[in-house]
């Protein structure tokens, strides 16, 4: 059963989790599900808002890659217009 | 809603061929995460191919070092639920994902590897994390 894959035929990225920076102040990282024609869809999803004072971006990241991610949505669309960058969170540096 | 037993078998199988004890229920994890001393692996399985289809032969790997865990336990994530939440409370400091593995000394975690760690990586990579962990943290302390 080792390397068994129940994600072929996906999107690349299907099942990795990703960091998603928009075009906004807020920051998602989650699992990537699919992308359609309405936009990314993440599962099991942490956010961050640009806008706290309390937590910076680059601290947010720290945390989510030291204790994981800690999911306040279980699924988002983010809209493709809104999605600035896409990158997987092990790709992220600490 | 839980796989089908017969689909997931083999996963379990695979970690039971690697010397692993399967704890099925709170009361079988709290029997052997409850005593704290020592060092134990928690392995948190998972059906999910693209990542735990290779954490188990990355593990299966890291068992072959000469120096590692006194004891490798596995719960089966969304499976055997009571039980797998049940030993996540054990290391309640890291958010839930599978795969993932806990090492903890004496009760303590002293090292995680989440899901987003083994995502895209050899086995040979994340057997290289776990053993360089088992060397820190499993060693003979003086």
């Amino acid at each position: 059963m080792s390397g068994h894959v129940f994600h072929q035929g996906h999107h690349a990225l299907h099942g990795v989790t990703v960091v998603l920076e928009t075009t906004g102040p807020r920051t998602y990282v989650g699992r990537f599900d699919t992308q359609d024609e309405s936009g990314v869809h993440l599962l099991d999803v942490a956010v961050h808002d640009g806008g706290d004072p309390a937590l910076s971006r680059g601290e947010f990241l720290r945390r989510t890659l030291k204790f994981g991610v800690r999911a306040e949505r279980k699924h988002l669309l983010v809209p493709s217009g809104e999605v600035s960058s896409l990158v997987p969170l092990s790709a992220v540096d600490g | 809603m839980p796989y089908d037993p017969r689909l997931v078998a083999p996963m379990r199988d695979e970690m039971v061929r690697m010397g692993a004890k399967e704890l099925k229920t709170v009361a079988e994890v709290d029997e052997t995460l409850g005593d704290p001393k020592g060092t134990t692996l928690v392995f948190v399985n998972s059906v999910c191919g693209c990542a735990a289809g290779n954490a188990r032969p990355a593990l299966a790997q890291a068992l072959k070092h000469t120096i590692r865990p006194q004891q490798i336990v596995t719960v089966f994530a969304g499976q055997d639920l009571d039980a797998t939440a049940r030993a996540r409370q054990y290391f309640s400091d890291y958010q839930p994902s599978s795969p993932s593995m806990a090492l903890l000394r004496d009760g303590e975690v002293v090292h995680f590897i989440h899901r987003h760690q083994i995502e895209g990586q050899s086995p040979q990579t994340v057997a290289a994390n776990l053993t360089t962990a088992f060397d820190k943290f499993c060693g003979a302390t003086v």
